[in-house]
């Protein structure tokens, strides 16, 4: 498949949106339960839930430079029944808006405790919120993988481990970026989500790394064979229709020598996994805000290289009409 | 419930294009708009077309034979890119099974192409709508054509005969007899996408024969040898038969 940058800043984007939501809320959550101190609400939640709804409003942007017709982008809600990408235009959305109702709860100070649970636990309105925005992540991690897990003759993605790599390569982000965020508002959460950033990176590594050897030994079902349905070891393409390129070959063929294609592959199991890992480890040891920004950029590009691979890597069965592209 | 589909003939497509210009010139003058063509009569030309031939060589010469390949949507009985669609523009018609885009519902996401293992689905780089092979349904019901003209400009154009239009679930169709008779199969069956259009392989005529069917074994000249020249003054058998 020839890679759409419009898709790869979405996909990455709100990636980034929804860990870090993700780790707002784990931090409030443990903060209820008194493992975690309590954070400043318009400070610390407030801000945090505005720089994610930036990511998330980045993602659904540049999303419309995917689109033919942008201006009928809202028809695109229609068939959810059938199509997780209808599914994912409902989801965003609903995700961004909630996640702006819990930021405005916290940063207005809307948030009265609702009940106390076994007299020492508080839940307030904002901890209920969180939770429902806390599945609409998820959703939407759900809805974003199955996009491409759906299509089950583009077998390079026709596996759970799409999902899984999305949920996981989008929360390592977001933690990644809470670390960074936690570090600058001097909160004490900055271990705590260096550490899950650690921890989910790691875990999304096994799973990248799983989908890559998983690919590297598939056996494509489709041949020129049953392409074309002729049985004979030899066939050879002669002519493919035209002379001069068309939309099968724009758009299927990600166009770069196999030599880029393998250096972009290892660019990214670099710059996603190891450097930020060694940058986040390194700042954690003295607390420097701008090693953790700096791991989140590097992650952030390696996450760039990582999607394009992840589009480029895919063969499509129609391309077995085109073999002399 | 019908399936207008078309039968292709591999056996007599001689890849004249016939078909690719014919539907070019019917389907970009048709109310949905042109069909967008870039550089048309310069370098590299491109553009869109619901039809393409394509040349394949099978075998290594002087065992080669050249099979011409007619490519356009199937209307899969099982359509994998009609679901996928975020807006509902693309669907399949109940009435007849013909798979269509709506191009004032699309939004030219490409998820449809996507989602094509026979990438018969190409976007219209002008109109930035998805496009794809009508069945000529502006044409096949168009009570003002007369009836024998009822049939997609494809159909029309093919001066060897090689598409056959018609229902492929009605047992008695000329498509349907073709498939049924004629060996017609399917591409990619195993997606199970259940395409209508078929194609009928290639054919060759072969007789077998065996040694002895060319020596009868109860010929008489075996045991008498040739026989001898009637006198010059006895009548031939000639003479005395008609033949």
């Amino acid at each position: 498949m020839h890679p759409a940058f419009s898709v790869v800043f979405l996909t990455t984007l709100i990636g980034v949106g929804q860990g870090l939501f993700l780790a707002l809320y784990t931090g409030q959550l443990y903060s209820v339960v008194k493992v975690l101190p309590v954070q400043d609400s318009a400070n610390f939640y407030g801000l945090g839930s505005l720089i994610a709804i930036a990511f998330l409003a980045a993602g659904l942007l540049s999303s419309f430079f995917h689109l033919g017709h942008p201006e009928r982008a809202w028809r695109s809600a229609a068939r959810w029944r059938t199509s997780w990408l209808s599914r994912e235009v409902i989801v965003l959305p609903a995700f961004m808006g909630m996640t702006a109702i819990y930021g405005l709860i916290h940063y207005l100070g809307w948030n009265p405790v609702l009940f106390t649970f076994r007299e020492t636990f508080e839940i307030d309105l904002s901890l209920l919120v969180g939770a429902a925005n806390t599945v609409l992540a998820f959703t939407l991690f759900l809805c974003t993988g199955m996009i491409y897990a759906c299509i089950k003759f583009l077998q390079e993605w026709a596996t759970p481990l799409t999902v899984v790599n999305y949920t996981l390569l989008g929360s390592a982000s977001g933690f990644m970026l809470a670390t960074a965020f936690a570090s600058h508002q001097g909160s004490e959460l900055t271990s705590f989500y260096g550490g899950w950033a650690i921890i989910l990176t790691l875990s999304s590594l096994v799973s990248r790394t799983s989908s890559l050897v998983r690919n590297a030994r598939i056996k494509h079902k489709s041949t020129l064979q049953t392409a074309i349905g002729v049985r004979h070891a030899k066939i050879e393409q002669k002519a493919q229709g035209f002379m001069s390129g068309s939309f099968n070959t724009r758009e299927f063929f990600h166009g770069v020598s196999p030599t880029a294609f393998s250096l972009i592959k290892w660019v990214f199991l670099i710059m996603v996994f190891p450097i930020p890992i060694s940058l986040l480890s390194l700042g954690l040891t003295a607390d420097v805000l701008f090693l953790y920004g700096l791991a989140f950029a590097v992650q952030y590009a390696g996450l760039l290289a990582e999607r394009w691979f992840f589009f480029a890597q895919s063969n499509h069965p129609q391309n077995l009409y085109y073999q002399t592209v | 419930m019908s399936q207008l589909a078309l039968v292709i003939d591999l056996n007599v497509c001689v890849g004249c294009h016939a078909c690719v210009t014919s539907c070019k010139e019917w389907n970009t003058s048709g109310t949905a708009g042109y069909m967008a063509d870039f550089n048309p009569f310069s370098k590299d030309p491109t553009g869109t077309f619901f039809n393409r031939v394509q040349t394949f060589e099978v075998g290594t010469f002087p065992n080669a034979e050249t099979v011409h390949f007619p490519k356009s949507c199937l209307h899969c009985e099982d359509p994998p890119c009609v679901p996928v669609c975020p807006t509902g523009a693309s669907y399949k018609r109940e009435q007849d099974g013909i798979v269509l885009v709506d191009y004032d519902k699309c939004i030219g996401c490409k998820y449809c192409s996507w989602a094509c293992p026979y990438g018969v689905r190409e976007l219209d780089e002008y109109q930035k709508v998805m496009k794809k092979c009508t069945l000529c349904v502006d044409r096949i019901y168009d009570q003002s054509l007369p009836e024998n003209e009822r049939k997609p400009a494809c159909v029309m154009a093919c001066p060897t005969s090689a598409r056959l239009f018609g229902d492929v679930n009605d047992p008695d169709s000329e498509a349907a007899i073709a498939i049924r008779e004629r060996g017609g199969y399917q591409l990619m069956p195993e997606w199970g996408t259940k395409p209508a259009n078929h194609y009928l392989p290639r054919r060759k005529t072969r007789i077998t024969i065996h040694e002895d069917e060319l020596v009868r074994v109860d010929n008489p000249l075996r045991k008498e040898r040739q026989l001898p020249m009637p006198d010059s003054d006895e009548p031939t058998l000639d003479d005395v038969t008609s033949w």
